[in-house]
């Protein structure tokens, strides 16, 4: 099937498991977990491709898609129902020589070489539905461009004790990459690296082929194909993110993030109308406070009923909360109801869950959050 | 129901309503925060699976028109039927329009023959509630009427339903005569202006009006037909509420504040839908204080807030008062402004320190898109 040319296409990479979001994940896939009162994981990223122009997205999925499938559907929330691209779910598949799974995040793209080829791209823009931020893909390509980049890859200044947990990037004054360390356990540098790449599709297609033969390969962007071209001295350039970023990957970095939206400072800024973050909006009436409600500090979102207290939480819809309950910095996900005279601390509570009315739900100590799915 | 069709015809009074209905018919004013007053008969309809619906506009329809796009909200963008929305035609020769509303429904007289359905239910918007209209067509059909209109039975309420239509109704249930609510009786059986009747039967009434010339409005004609053909009353006993005035207008916001209320108008036999914009979660912050209220998505309220029905995307600053209010969509309130029985149109801005009071008779109605 031939289709038009475009010049840049989204490969998404949305297949994780996300183990270290324990029950959280065990039945849907990590960029489908829900978060800031509204969203799922991959709505950021989602968003980002629609507002930045980009309407040609590919999504690798992997573990457990039924909900992440149901959640995209066709992409009309971001508005990607398109006729010519739009967005795609590409599933491993069995073909005339056998099929298998993704072994690893270039494994994911070589597979679907195919959806990429009907489109003529000439780059092609490497994305993870992991992570929340904000970000305009149309300037990063810009960037690319300008320094007539083979490869670029966004990058962010982390804190310095964290740089063992990232792909860290060695730069010269220019912004060109010339050392790729994968969690390093002494960093030269703090720039990590975001997942996001562009590629010219020329270039990557040549490196991907060659590391498909490659037995000894992870099959990995950031084990195996970038460290190659950097040794064949390809120029990859690096660019700079400045902006709220956070790999929501863990229990505590998904509930910190949340919290994150609550602070004053808050720097992800969901209220800006020029670049929304699109989702499937709720079909229920607006939240009620009853006259024994009281809340602060807090998100809430369509068809929450509050006869309680509410501090520092984020509400998603539908939530519920009986008289005399009080529920402080804690997430509570869709569908939840909350009996009369329940505490809650520092909790994670997944959807539909029932607390009945009484119940004490608080970690040992402060540094616990305690997770609920039952 | 795959065997109904809707014809909701929006030429309502709207005299009543002041300022909030001057750029926008009954139809397309805000309610509830998030809705507009047509998305209740409209939900209602396609909750029984109708999926033919056309709405007869009376001039004004750029809301409706924007608000309705292309019915995807209800799962009325359709290949076969779906969302029809048809405006009065102009008289070409000195750009008039016709007295009643008849006509439209005479120049649309192809749509109505061409359309699949045996059935119609007709409609108004301005009646606020969810009924569960399959059960009050089985009652049409099981009893064998050639109209049927729907009712409620009040007591004691006759004040939330002035100047509406009154069925005079027998002990065999049949509708005698048509009168209208002057507030004078207390026992009424207030007509939800809902008819449901053969399709064919529509048409005739129509034409016949037409070419008798006896009356210009379809009301009238379907009135008439008491004398004539069986019809008869349908008892509805749930929360009807009656968009006719801004005092009732008032009113049926500030009776949503009783969750049994909304719970039975958002829930009972269905959900409404709307047309949703994509606002983030409510943002409220260490200072705000919100009791009894109802509150949609995309604001940030950093102050107090009693006894209100607040729109998307309203902000409240640190220090303001908002009691008894309706807010609409995008009005900011800044620090320290006071409002007390207010409507606020859309995208208003009260500055900091204004006070503004109306009374729980006579709520003031600002003007939308003004700074004050």
């Amino acid at each position: 099937m031939s289709r038009e040319k475009k010049e840049i296409i989204a490969m998404l990479l949305a297949g994780g498991q996300g183990s270290r979001l324990n029950m959280l994940t065990e039945k849907i896939a990590k960029p489908a977990v829900p978060f800031g009162g509204k969203y799922r994981i991959i709505d950021f990223t989602l968003s980002n491709c629609s507002n930045s122009g980009i309407n040609t997205i590919g999504v690798l999925t992997q573990y457990r898609p039924l909900e992440l499938n149901n959640h995209i559907g066709i992409g009309t929330p971001w508005d990607l129902d398109r006729k010519d691209g739009g967005v795609t779910i590409l599933a491993p598949f069995m073909g005339a020589e056998g099929g298998r799974w993704f072994r690893g995040t270039a494994n994911a793209i070589f597979e679907n070489f195919h959806f990429i080829e009907q489109y003529d791209p000439e780059y092609v823009l490497i994305l993870s539905g992991d992570h929340i931020y904000k970000m305009d893909y149309s300037l990063m390509l810009d960037y690319h461009k300008e320094k007539s980049a083979e490869a670029t890859i966004a990058v962010i200044n982390v804190p310095w004790e964290e740089t063992h947990k990232f792909g860290i990037m060695n730069i010269d004054v220019e912004g060109k990459i010339i050392e790729f360390e994968e969690k390093p356990k002494k960093a030269k540098s703090n720039l990590a690296s975001m997942g996001i790449y562009i590629f010219n599709w020329k270039t990557l297609k040549k490196y991907l082929m060659e590391d498909e033969l490659d037995k000894k390969s992870h099959h990995d962007f950031g084990k195996n194909i970038i460290p190659n071209m950097l040794k064949n001295g390809r120029t990859i350039y690096s660019y700079v993110f400045k902006g709220y970023w956070k790999d929501v990957g863990e229990v505590k970095s998904l509930w910190e993030s949340n919290m994150d939206l609550l602070k004053e400072d808050d720097t992800l800024n969901l209220y800006d109308p020029n670049w929304k973050i699109y989702s499937r909006n709720p079909v229920r009436p607006p939240h009620y406070i009853s006259t024994t409600g009281k809340v602060k500090s807090s998100l809430l979102n369509e068809g929450c009923i509050i006869y309680g207290e509410v501090n520092n939480c984020v509400l998603f819809p539908g939530v519920v909360v009986g008289e005399n309950s009080i529920i402080v910095d804690s997430v509570i996900m869709p569908g939840v109801k909350i009996g009369e005279n329940v505490s809650i601390r520092k909790s994670i509570i997944m959807s539909n869950v029932i607390i009945p009315t009484g119940t004490v739900i608080e970690g040992k100590d402060d540094n616990e959050i305690t997770l609920v799915n039952q | 129901m795959h065997d109904i069709m809707g014809i909701i015809n929006l030429g309502e009074d709207e005299t009543a309503m002041r300022d909030i209905a001057k750029s926008r018919a009954i139809a397309a004013i805000p309610i509830a925060g998030r809705y507009r007053v047509i998305d209740f008969i409209l939900s209602n309809m396609v909750n029984i699976g109708m999926h033919n619906v056309s709405i007869f506009t009376q001039g004004k329809s750029r809301s409706i028109v924007e608000h309705l796009g292309h019915g995807k909200e209800w799962d009325l963008d359709r290949k076969k039927d779906g969302l029809f929305i048809f405006n009065p035609y102009i008289n070409p020769l000195d750009s008039s329009f016709h007295k009643g509303d008849i006509k439209n429904f005479k120049d649309q007289l192809d749509y109505i023959k061409c359309s699949k359905q045996k059935y119609v239910i007709l409609s108004r918007s301005y009646m606020i509630c969810n009924v569960n209209l399959l059960d009050a067509f089985r009652y049409h059909k099981d009893s064998g009427a050639d109209i049927t209109i729907l009712y409620k039975k009040i007591k004691d309420e006759k004040d939330k339903f002035i100047n509406c239509d009154t069925l005079n109704i027998n002990e065999n249930g049949r509708v005698i005569s048509i009168g209208k609510n002057i507030g004078k009786e207390n026992n009424l059986n207030i007509s939800m202006e809902m008819y449901m009747l053969k399709k064919d039967l529509l048409i005739e009434i129509i034409e016949n009006s037409i070419s008798k010339g006896e009356t210009v409005y379809l009301k009238e004609a379907m009135h008439q037909q008491i004398r004539k053909l069986n019809v008869n009353g349908y008892a509805f006993d749930g929360y009807l509420g009656c968009i006719n005035s801004i005092e009732n207008y008032y009113r049926v916001n500030m009776e949503l504040l009783d969750v049994e209320v909304s719970k039975e108008l958002f829930y009972k036999n269905g959900y409404i839908y709307t047309n949703v914009k994509d606002e983030p979660p409510t943002k409220y912050t260490e200072t705000a204080s919100v009791v009894n209220s109802m509150v949609s998505s995309g604001c940030i309220i950093e102050g107090n807030i009693e006894r209100c029905i607040i729109s998307r995307r309203v902000k409240i600053g640190k220090n303001a008062v908002v009691m008894d209010c309706v807010i609409m969509q995008k009005c900011i309130i800044e620090d320290g402004a006071v409002l007390q029985h207010v409507i606020l149109d859309k995208n208003i801005e009260i500055s900091s320190g204004v006070a503004l009071r109306g009374s729980s008779k006579k709520p003031l109605v600002m003007m939308k898109n003004q700074k004050i």
